[in-house]
Formats: C-alpha cells, sequence, structure tokens
C-alpha cells in the first residue's frame, strides 16, 4: 500500500513538473533576444551581486581572521619553533596581501565591465612588459621565501647530535605510544619487532647489553632546554608523530628509524601559566560544563575539568581508533626529570620478573 | 603533407559512408556508440552519477564530525545497522566514507567526469575534425571507465566494507586486513577498480594526443588552437606520463597483499604475530603513488583552466590576455607538476636533502600559476563582460585558484609544512584550489557546451542561483578550515573528542557542515535545470555565445562526422573578440565583435601575430 502510494505521489509530482514546465514554456514572452542569454539587466543584476559577494568574501574572511586567529597554536613550545612562527607569520603576511588585492581586481573588473549593449571590448592581447613584470615578481618574492624557507629547514632536519644530546626511542603501535630512553649508558639496546614477546612489548634485543639499562615508559618526560633527538619506530602501519605545541612531525614507518630533534623551551608549567592558556583553559571548561550539563540532563556522565599538557598525536591514518592515539607529555626542569626517570623500571629488571 | 593526406582519406571515407548509411540502432546510438560527442555525454553524465555519491558522502561524514557520535536516522537509512548501529556513524565507516569520497571525487569525477567529457567533446569539434583518431578505442575507454566504476561502486556493498586506508592507500594499512577490516576485499576490489581505471585513462589520453596531432583541419597550426585544446592535450601527455606508474605501484601492492612478495613491507608485528616481509618500504609507495598523485592534481586542474579561459575571452568579448603566455605556463606547469611529487613526503623520513629540492621545484610551480592568474584578471579588464552561469563559474575558478593557491606557499615550504602537515589547512588547501576550482571548471563548462550537447538551452536563472549559492557556501565550507588546521587538528580523525583541546573547534565544524548541506543542496537545482533542460530546455541556435571557435559552425542537430559538407578552414586564431578594422572605425566585421575562426582575414584587417 504505502509503495502504492509513493509511486503515485511520485507519478503526480512528476506530472505536476511536466505541466509546469509547459506552462513556463507557453507563457514565456515571444521575442528575439533568447532569455537563456544574459541580457544587458542580468549583467547588471549580476554584477552588483558579484559586488554583494565580494563584500561577503571580505566580511566573511574579516570575520575569520577576527575569532579564529586565536585558534592558533599558543607560542612555540620548542628553539626552532620561534623560528618556525616567524616564517609562518612572514609567508602569511605575503599571501594576505596578494588576496586581498588579486581578489578585489577580480571581482571589481567584474562588476566595472559588466557588458552594456554598444560598449566595445578592448582587443588587448599581449603586453610583454606587463607580463613580464608579474613574472618577475613572483620570482623575486618566491625567492626570498625558498631562500628562508631552506635555511630553517637546514637548521631544523640536520641534527647534529653530541655527547649532550638526549636520544629518545618513540614507539608507535595501533593505537599508542610507548617512549624508550637510553638509560646510563646513552645509547639504545638494538630492537626488532622479531623480539617481542611477553612482556617485551617493543621488541628489544634481550642479548644486547646495551639494552639493559632502557627505560620504556607511557608518558613522554623532557628536561626543558635540552636537546633531544628522537628515534622514531613503527610496529605494525604508517604513524605520524606530531607535536603541535613544539612544532614537529615527522612519520613513523615500519621497517626503517626515521629522527627528528628539538629543544624544548617551555615547561607544562610555565606554558600553563602564559596568558593565551590560561584564557584558553577557561573558555574551555566552560564549554565543558555546558556540555557536561546537557549530558547530565540526559543521565549520562559529565566531562571533567580540562588542564593543559603538552601531547604527542598521530597525524597519519593508522586505523579505526587513530583519532585516539595519543601520548602525554610532560616538559619539566632537569632535576624534576631526572626524579622521574629514576623511579622507572629498567628493562633488564622487568624481563628478570617474568 | 601528412596531415592532409589524413584528412583527405577521412573525407573520403565519409563521403562514401553516405552512400550506404548504415542503420542506427538504440545500441549503437546510445550504448555502444563510437560518435565522440556521445561517448562525451556518457562520461559526463556517469561522472554526475559518481559525483552525487562522492557528495553524499561528503554530507554524512561532515554530519559526523559537526555533531560526533551522536545518532541520526539519515544514517541508520544508508549506512545501515552494522556501520550505522542505532543510527551512530562508526569509525570504520567514517574511514571508509573519506577514502570513497577522495577516490570518487579526484579519478572518477575530476579525471573522468571533466577531462573525459570535455577531451571528448571538444578536441574533434575545435580542432575541426569529424571524430576522434579511434572511435573504437574512445568507446572501450569510455566502456572500462563504466566497468571501473560498477567495481567501485559494488565495493562499497562488499560484507568487510570498501577500502578505508585513505584514498591515498598508504600500505602496510592497505596491505594488511588485519590492520582494517576495509584492507580485505574492498581493498582489492579498489585495486581492480583503479587499474582498470587507469587503463581507460591511457587508452582516452593516447587517442587524445593523436587526434590533436594529427586530424586538425587546414589551417590550424598548433599556436591558433583554443586554449581549451592546448590544456586538454597537455593533460593527455601527463596522463600517459603520471598513470602508468601508478600502475606499477598498484600491481606491487597486489603482490604484496596476495602473492607474498615485500616491496612495501617489513619489519610488522600485528595481531600478536610476526609477518614474514621484509625489506620493503612503504616510502617507496609513497614515492610511487605521488609521481602520479601529484601530476593527476594537475590533470584535474588544466582542463578546467582550458575551459575557464575559453569561456572568459568569449564572454568578455575580448581575447585571452597573453596567448603564447597562457601555453607557456600550461607546458611549465605540466613539466614542473612531474618533478614536484616530493612536496607531499616533506615529513615521510626520506633525506631532507630532498626536501630542499622538493621546496625549490615546488615553490618554482606557483610562477606560472600567478601568470595565468594575472592573465585572466587582465582578461576581464575593459572587457564587455556576458555575466552568463558559465562565466560567473569561470570567474568563481579564478578566485578559489587564487585562495587555495596562495595557501600552497605554505605548505610547498618544507619548513611550514612540518606543523601543518595532514591538517585541516591541508584539506583547505587541495579542496580549494584542486577541488572546487576544477568544479567550477566543469560546471562553467557545462552551462556553456549544453547547447552543443543537447541542442537545447539551461535555464539561466537557476544557473544564476546555483552558482551564489554555491560560491557563498564553498568559501563557507573551506576558508574557516585553515585555521582549525592552524589549531593542529589532524585530518581523517573520526572525532575530534578524543582531546579536550580541540573542543572550542566544534562551533566550527558546525559551522562548516552547514555551509556543506546548504552547497550540497545547491546541486540539486543544477541536477534539475540540467535533466529538465535536456528534454524541455528553449532550443538553441547554432552560435548562442557568439563564438569563434569551430564547433559552433556545426550544425545543432548532431550528426555523425559533424560537419555535413567539407570541414571548414581556418585562418586565423580563436580569439579574435572585439577586434577593430585597419581604420579603428567599427569590427572587422561591421556590426559584429567577434570573427569566427573559419573566415578569411578581411581586405581593412591588420594580420597581428600573438
Amino acid at each position: 500500500m504505502t509503495v502504492f502510494l509513493i509511486i503515485s505521489v511520485l507519478a503526480l509530482l512528476g506530472l505536476t513538473f511536466w505541466q509546469m514546465s509547459k506552462i513556463l514554456k507557453l507563457s514565456k514572452p515571444v521575442s528575439s533576444d533568447d532569455p537563456s542569454i544574459a541580457s544587458d539587466k542580468d549583467n547588471k543584476t549580476q554584477a552588483y551581486l558579484l559586488m554583494a559577494f565580494t563584500v561577503f568574501l571580505y566580511v566573511f574572511m574579516f570575520y575569520n581572521f577576527w575569532n579564529y586567529t586565536d585558534l592558533y597554536l599558543p607560542e612555540a613550545a620548542s628553539e626552532h619553533g620561534v623560528d618556525y612562527d616567524r616564517l609562518m607569520f612572514i609567508s602569511m603576511g605575503v599571501i594576505i596581501f596578494v588576496q586581498m588585492i588579486t581578489q578585489f581586481l577580480l571581482h571589481y573588473f567584474g562588476w566595472k565591465y559588466r557588458g552594456k549593449k554598444g560598449q566595445k571590448a578592448l582587443f588587448y592581447a599581449d603586453n610583454d612588459k606587463l607580463e613580464f613584470i608579474w613574472t618577475i615578481i613572483p620570482v623575486i618574492v618566491l625567492a626570498g621565501l625558498i631562500i628562508y624557507g631552506l635555511f630553517t629547514w637546514s637548521d631544523i632536519m640536520f641534527v647534529d647530535e653530541d655527547e649532550d644530546t638526549l636520544v629518545i626511542e618513540v614507539y608507535a603501535y595501533q593505537f599508542g605510544w610507548k617512549a624508550r630512553y637510553s638509560g646510563e649508558d646513552n645509547t639504545l639496546g638494538k630492537a626488532n619487532v622479531r623480539f617481542i614477546e611477553g612482556v617485551n612489548t617493543l621488541g628489544v634485543d634481550e642479548s644486547d647489553p646495551y639494552a639493559m639499562d632502557d627505560k620504556i615508559t607511557t608518558e613522554l618526560h623532557l628536561p626543558v632546554n635540552k636537546k633531544v633527538l628522537f628515534k622514531f619506530r613503527s610496529q605494525d602501519v604508517l604513524h605520524s608523530a606530531y607535536f603541535p605545541f613544539h612544532r614537529a612531525q615527522m612519520n613513523v614507518v615500519p621497517g626503517m628509524i626515521t629522527q627528528f630533534g628539538f629543544t624544548p623551551t617551555l615547561t607544562t608549567e610555565q606554558m600553563r601559566t602564559t596568558d593565551y592558556m590560561i584564557d584558553k583553559v577557561k573558555e574551555l571548561n566552560e564549554i565543558r560544563k555546558q556540555r557536561t550539563k546537557e549530558l547530565e540532563a540526559q543521565g549520562e556522565m559529565g566531562l571533567d575539568p580540562y588542564e593543559f599538557d603538552y601531547y604527542l598525536l598521530c597525524n597519519k591514518i593508522c586505523g579505526v581508533s587513530h583519532y585516539n592515539m595519543q601520548m602525554k607529555i610532560v616538559v619539566e626542569e632537569e632535576d624534576e626529570y631526572e626524579a622521574w626517570l629514576a623511579d622507572q623500571p629498567t628493562f633488564g629488571s622487568t624481563i628478570e620478573k617474568k | 603533407m601528412s596531415v592532409n593526406a589524413t584528412l583527405n582519406a577521412q573525407d573520403q571515407h565519409h563521403d562514401d559512408g553516405h552512400g550506404h548509411h548504415h542503420k542506427e540502432t538504440f545500441i549503437t546510438k546510445y550504448i555502444f556508440s563510437q560518435d565522440h560527442k556521445m561517448i562525451a555525454k556518457q562520461f559526463l553524465i556517469t561522472g554526475f552519477a559518481m559525483g552525487f555519491v562522492g557528495i553524499l558522502m561528503s554530507i554524512l561524514f561532515r554530519i559526523q564530525l559537526a555533531w560526533p557520535e551522536q545518532s541520526f536516522y539519515i544514517f541508520e537509512l544508508l549506512l545501515g545497522d552494522k556501520y550505522a548501529p542505532d543510527g551512530v556513524m562508526t569509525p570504520d565507516s567514517y574511514l571508509a566514507l573519506v577514502t570513497i569520497h577522495g577516490t570518487i571525487m579526484v579519478f572518477f569525477v575530476l579525471t573522468a567526469g571533466l577531462s573525459g567529457t570535455f577531451s571528448n567533446l571538444l578536441i574533434p569539434l575545435q580542432i575541426g575534425a569529424r571524430d576522434m583518431a579511434s572511435g573504437f578505442m574512445n568507446m572501450v575507454s569510455y566502456w572500462l571507465f563504466f566497468i571501473s566504476c560498477v567495481i567501485m561502486i559494488s565495493s562499497l556493498f562488499v560484507e568487510s566494507g570498501p577500502a578505508s586506508a585513505g584514498w591515498t592507500i598508504y600500505p602496510p594499512l592497505s596491505a594488511l586486513p588485519e590492520a582494517i577490516p576495509g584492507s580485505g576485499l574492498g581493498m582489492t576490489l579498489w585495486l581492480i577498480s583503479m587499474a582498470i581505471f587507469i587503463a581507460q585513462s591511457l587508452i582516452g589520453s593516447l587517442n587524445y594526443i593523436v587526434t590533436v596531432l594529427n586530424l586538425r583541419t587546414k589551417g590550424m597550426s598548433m599556436t591558433r588552437l583554443p586554449l581549451t585544446i592546448w590544456a586538454l592535450f597537455v593533460t593527455a601527455i601527463i596522463g600517459v606520463v603520471s598513470f602508468p606508474v601508478l600502475l606499477s605501484a598498484a600491481l606491487m601492492l597486489i603482490m604484496d597483499r596476495s602473492f607474498g612478495t615485500s616491496f612495501f613491507l617489513s619489519d610488522i608485528y600485528i595481531k600478536g604475530e610476526v609477518l614474514a616481509h621484509q625489506g620493503g618500504s612503504p616510502v617507496l609507495f609513497e614515492h610511487l603513488f605521488w609521481f602520479l598523485g601529484h601530476p593527476e592534481v594537475y590533470i584535474v586542474i588544466l582542463p578546467a583552466m582550458g575551459l575557464v579561459s575559453e569561456i572568459m575571452a568569449t564572454n568578455a568579448r575580448k581575447p585571452i590576455f597573453g596567448y603564447r603566455a597562457m601555453i607557456a605556463s600550461i607546458l611549465a606547469i605540466a613539466f614542473l607538476s612531474t618533478i614536484v611529487w616530493g612536496h607531499h613526503m616533506f615529513v615521510s623520513g626520506m633525506n631532507p636533502f630532498l626536501g630542499s629540492v622538493f621546496t625549490f621545484t615546488t615553490l618554482l610551480i606557483a610562477i606560472p600559476s600567478a601568470v595565468k592568474a594575472f592573465n585572466w584578471i587582465t582578461t576581464l579588464w575593459k572587457g564587455n563582460l556576458q555575466l552568463n552561469p558559465a562565466m560567473l563559474f569561470s570567474i568563481g575558478f579564478v578566485s578559489t585558484f587564487i585562495t587555495g593557491g596562495l595557501t600552497g606557499i605554505i605548505l610547498g615550504d618544507s619548513t611550514l609544512d612540518i606543523n601543518v602537515h595532514d591538517t585541516y589547512f591541508v584539506i583547505a588547501h587541495f579542496h580549494l584550489v584542486m577541488g572546487i576550482s576544477a568544479v567550477y571548471g566543469l560546471l562553467a563548462g557545462v552551462y556553456h557546451w549544453f547547447p552543443k550537447m543537447y541542442g537545447r538551452m539551461m535555464n539561466k536563472n537557476l544557473g544564476y542561483a546555483h552558482f551564489w549559492i554555491t560560491a557563498v557556501g564553498a568559501y563557507g565550507v573551506f576558508f574557516p578550515m585553515h585555521f582549525i588546521g592552524l589549531a593542529g587538528l589532524p585530518r581523517r580523525y573520526y572525532t575530534n573528542t578524543a582531546f579536550p583541546y580541540f573542543d572550542d573547534l566544534a562551533d566550527v565544524n558546525v559551522l562548516i557542515t552547514l555551509f556543506a548541506i546548504l552547497t550540497a543542496l545547491a546541486q540539486l537545482i543544477f541536477v534539475y535545470n540540467f535533466i529538465v533542460s535536456i528534454f524541455y530546455g528553449r532550443k538553441a541556435t547554432q552560435n548562442p555565445w557568439n563564438a569563434t571557435t569551430l564547433e559552433w559552425t556545426t550544425p545543432v542537430e548532431h550528426i555523425h562526422g559533424n560537419w555535413p559538407g567539407e570541414i571548414p578552414s581556418v585562418y586565423r586564431w580563436s580569439y579574435d573578440y572585439s577586434k577593430m578594422n585597419r581604420d579603428e572605425t567599427d569590427y572587422v566585421i561591421p556590426g559584429q565583435d567577434y570573427v569566427p575562426q573559419h573566415i578569411p582575414l578581411q581586405p581593412n584587417e591588420d594580420e597581428l601575430s600573438h
């Protein structure tokens, strides 16, 4: 019955449309001008709509910048991050400038030169000088950005490792992270997934003497102002270790070891007390309070209040729980770090226990 | 000489055909047609059907992102109990939706639907040929495309779900069913579908290249070709260069998946077991994938650029500004597009020195792109703009191409990429610069050449409504995305609620989703307009836009062979709009502001070299 009803409704609708289109066709005025082609009147209306759209576009862009600029991450918490932010700031300045000018010209010309009967377009096919100018200007600007970018890139990526550099392995698996500290000998023991067995979840080579003092942890603690070199290893699929607050990211690739080094400059505590973060956390907690009210009204559990912590997240699609693959990062003073590390069991003691 | 010989042979063949007209049945005319105009329409409508699926999928996952883990009837209805128990989308189905959305939009809509449609329609018509070099291969190309569509769609219905490793299908995730359910049969079907897709693309592209090189009519030198043809021709060349590499990557992935090889796999421990694979590298796959993947975005955007250049000149009643610079920039973009793939891999673990090289080549490609943008803007300057829907979409194209292109300067810089890689900033960038822009190009092309395809006009006012809602909606969706990307929000997250830090982005996500729904609904206006106009649109005149190119010299009613009599010869370039006579008193042809390509040089006209 329902099927029949639906079919008859559809049929009636179809009939209506057909009739309407017939009527529309008959009611069209007979004129030599094809109403499917823009007339002078259309050109005018559309040109003004184009202007209205331009206003919308600029207002919308302005609205976005006004409201969403403070969504940008807080000041960089790493040494190279300062350079990163400066380069970002300059590049953004350049592109916003170009965006504002070109969008205006494009839409303004669209309005200004709207078609009118009898108006003659200018036959203007070439101008070598003009084209040379707008080839050479991007060349110069881009050359500047490229050179600046490449110097920064080399500084960031080519880490000169010295005795003081702290080497930490970051180990990724579906769906979590582990950290392995190299211990007193400052050398990570060999590892391969083929050694994974029982408590040895990272596949550390039990016969390697360097491995015995390694420490495996579920939180990443870093001493402030000390260069850290991360060695990334994956157990299963591609992951990406993304440290947004430290302006650092590197893919984690099964079968090879990738690396990234940076020097954290702000402790978790320092970051929490920046104006930016105080405001941000306050705002977030407002949102969470609101949400909690709604949830409790539905008889569900509320949300915990939020306190800022650095985190490491996975930024390469890795499976169903990709969206929740995170590790807490604690950046602290050297002595706090040492104290924390001293509490962690060594790999040697872990395997003895079994 | 050889060109003329071929042409004559074709003419003769055609004349022979007149004597004994082969009867066209429904099947040879509408289904297994070898006529390029019919094949173009087949590509277009198949592309639209796929686009419908792709856009619908994006709406589904946008709803999930705006209101995470809430129950919606539409999920229950469309995804079923397994993928949306109680109407709540599962993480599996979210990943499957984003994967198939990307695949469909990039390959099936914007590659086949855009370049397939307009290469087929315009190449023979605009160069003055009776048909493609091989009508049969052209037909095979379409039907392979159709088969690959059917396989891709059928993968949505397999037990373990469709491919869900992202449209870039990086192994090991895509190679191991243990890693994600979608990497089972769904992934196999994805790979088969893509292998067939690549075959159709190669057959089509070779045909386009041969046709452009050999079947141009008398007088149609390469420097008299409309920019559409240049763009489509170069697109075909890039396709031939890069698609085979994807095929090799796909074959190696099939080997790794099914025959125990280790091209991309090494040292993997999954579900409590160590796999035997040893010595492969996922980074190798990334290189192979992006060796196609990057040129692919130019395969998508170049045809749109060509269509827009043509439509803009016609509707501005002005020659395209800097014709030779436009050709040079198409060639430069095409060349550079094959040596920039590494900018997708700055943080993949490849040697940082390579990162420097790819930053350099990537930022170089901004130069020809900038030249094109400036030239389009100058084309509008002092024009007599006829603001038809096609023209508005062309202006919209330039706008989104600039907005999206500029952020490429951020992403192409290896340093800056570090912190925005794989965030929503990237989503915003590529959707604007290649997604929305290419769709605008496609829509502009449909509005403009609809009379050529169906002999009828599309409704203008519905076209306007369609454009304005789309234009507002597209910026509404993608502009705010830059900012949530800069907040460090990664893409492909089922929900952002696992990180309280992202809680304040929820509002932005709702705004984006509302704009997305609005924009998607606006496309229904277009669908209605398209279908109704095919049957009830106003009958088109032969040259409704007063354009100069050859396709408008063919009769409105389609005939096999395009021109009833001889193929017209060409005496000029395709941009003689508003050209004045020698004494600057009137247009070259008095009272008519354009001179079609087949009109010989007039007595009071200066010949200009462009």
